[in-house]
């Protein structure tokens, strides 16, 4: 399956990058490259084998609803380029 | 305009905040109103490296959300990751569910209507935005936005509703049951000023009768059972409006000013729809095995819709009194108690017209015993609502012995009434004459004058009773 440059630019933009016409041209080669790979895996017979997201036959993996300190806010807010009145600080949202 | 030859059709999508002690995948604690920051640490933060944890607790009330609307439980369900950028998301992905949720296929009867659920699934609440400088409050000319995330990662319930609602009151009806269920089954606040509570509604019209749906908006985020009624409404009026101008009704997403009364279009984020969602690679499967579904299901009490039958069947009362009980917990809760004692259906009218004061004021069992002394002809209505004033005033007070104390019995069985009448007739040879030669209205007058004279003791078709043997 090739993936075309309008494709590369969708994603692109749902991801919030910018970028060159060479990227995008080399991002749709590279793509589809891997999309290739993935369509090896249609040569395999795999009637009646369940579609997976893990490999690992663990479930229920969970913790009790027990609280356990929050971090203090001053180390928090150490990481963030603005702050204000306790808050991270951001540009306006619109 | 003409609704009746359209037909609305509403869908709802309600948010519902667990009241778990800890937020959804890390032990930060979940509760509302604490200073900005402070119940936040790396993993509700989005900083790299962390791994999310499943709560079981709020894995149970998830379940126990979907048993009390009738849902199945999945065998198995998953986490998704929902991908987009907005400063309340620190991760740039909502972890959700998404073609595998906890609850499917459920429903809850409404008035006798069977609305349909269609999912209900767990997911984490994303961080609490304050747009500040320029216009105060509003997104549009702020100058910055501070983020607060004490309230990402908390979790969420999203429940989703077929589109088997026909009218905005019908919706609020369900909307009502939903949250006294909620309220009932303790997993929530359900308070919908502080969001605990949140519910977008899915509007269309199509002409009364049609089988096929009309293309549908979506009002967003309405934070009261008032302005969603009322948005809904607007909505269906704009809607009828633009078809029968031989317009077009555009699917987006709009927000109703409940100050201007006006609905506005949210600009559609670009290509915000794409959500790229796919299975979160942290998380295993959940798989709730059939003994904890059962422990759950045991655990849940008597639940509102039930409850509003038993009233009718057991207490014998019409449906609309069962429903009006069964508003809140609280208030059923107090009406059961005080026809425990009394009879049901003077409780119920007690309860629901007659009670100024809120359930909490005057014990039950007080209550039962006002109610009995009317029954009992101890005391008429109009004294009993004399007596509750002075019960609201002094809750420990004992509606008999205020009765004693204040002389407020009926005096329909003593010779005390009988000498007023004898006194009115005595005093009113006019009335009696008109009376006697046929004028039978004015036994009103002659009635009046007796009550003025008990103070409300008496019951007036007793009074007339005594005036006509007399007369």
């Amino acid at each position: 399956m090739a993936i075309s440059s309008d494709d590369v630019l969708h994603v692109a933009r749902l991801a919030n990058l910018s970028l060159s016409d060479d990227e995008v041209a080399r991002m749709s080669e590279q793509l589809s490259g891997i999309l290739g790979h993935v369509d090896a895996l249609a040569a395999l017979d795999l009637e009646g084998v369940p579609p997976t997201a893990h490999a690992l036959e663990v479930e229920n993996v969970t913790r009790p609803d027990r609280s356990r300190p929050s971090w203090p806010r001053d180390e928090v807010l150490a990481n963030a380029p603005a702050a204000q009145d306790g808050a991270f600080r951001v540009p306006p949202t619109s | 305009m003409s609704e009746a030859v359209w037909e609305p059709v509403i869908g709802l999508e309600i948010h519902v905040q667990l009241n778990t002690a800890t937020k959804m995948f890390c032990a930060c604690e979940n509760h509302f109103g604490a200073e900005p920051n402070t119940l936040t640490c790396p993993l509700c933060l989005g900083h790299p490296g962390v791994l999310p944890v499943i709560n079981q607790g709020a894995v149970e009330k998830a379940i126990e959300i979907g048993l009390a609307l009738n849902c199945a439980i999945a065998e198995r369900s998953v986490f998704h990751r929902k991908n987009y950028f907005y400063p309340d998301s620190p991760k740039a992905y909502q972890i959700s569910q998404y073609d595998e949720p906890i609850c499917l296929e459920g429903h809850l009867d409404v008035d006798g209507s069977r609305i349909g659920i269609t999912r209900a699934h767990l997911e984490e609440d994303a961080a609490k935005l304050v747009h500040s400088g320029g216009e105060a409050g509003r997104i549009g000319g702020a100058e910055y936005t501070l983020v607060d995330f004490n309230r990402c990662g908390t979790p969420l319930v999203e429940i989703v509703t077929e589109p088997d609602l026909r009218s905005p009151e019908q919706a609020i009806a369900f909307l009502a049951l939903l949250k006294n269920t909620l309220q009932t089954i303790g997993v929530s606040d359900v308070d919908m000023e502080k969001g605990s509570l949140r519910c977008d509604a899915n509007v269309s019209v199509r002409p009364a009768g049609s089988g096929e749906f009309g293309t549908k908006t979506e009002l967003k985020n309405m934070n009261s059972f008032k302005f969603l009624g009322d948005g809904m409404a607007a909505e269906i009026r704009r809607q009828i409006d633009l078809l029968e101008r031989g317009l077009q009704v555009v699917q987006e997403t709009l927000h109703y000013d409940p100050g201007t009364k006006a609905l506005r279009s949210l600009r559609s984020k670009e290509e915000a729809h794409d959500y790229r969602y796919f299975p979160e690679p942290d998380l295993v499967p959940l798989a709730p095995s059939p003994a904890l579904i059962e422990r759950l299901r045991d655990g849940l009490p008597e639940l509102p819709a039930a409850r509003i039958e038993r009233f009718a069947s057991q207490h014998g009362l019409p449906a609309a009194y069962a429903t009006d009980l069964n508003a809140e917990p609280r208030l059923a809760d107090y009406f059961e108690a005080v026809a425990a004692s009394s009879d049901a259906k003077s409780a119920a009218d007690w309860v629901l017209n007659t009670r100024p004061a809120p359930v909490d004021n005057v014990p039950a069992a007080t209550l039962a015993a006002l109610i009995d002394l009317i029954a009992g002809g101890t005391i008429t209505n109009s004294i009993a609502k004399q007596v509750y004033e002075m019960l609201v005033a002094d809750p420990a007070a004992d509606p008999a012995e205020l009765v004693e104390r204040h002389g407020l019995a009926s005096i329909g069985d003593s010779g005390e009434l009988e000498a007023m009448v004898d006194e009115v007739i005595a005093e009113n040879p006019a009335f009696v004459e008109q009376f006697q030669s046929g004028k039978d209205g004015v036994i009103n007058a002659l009635v009046g004058q007796v009550m003025k004279r008990t103070q409300g003791r008496a019951d007036a078709r007793q009074v007339q009773e005594l005036l006509r043997s007399k007369l």
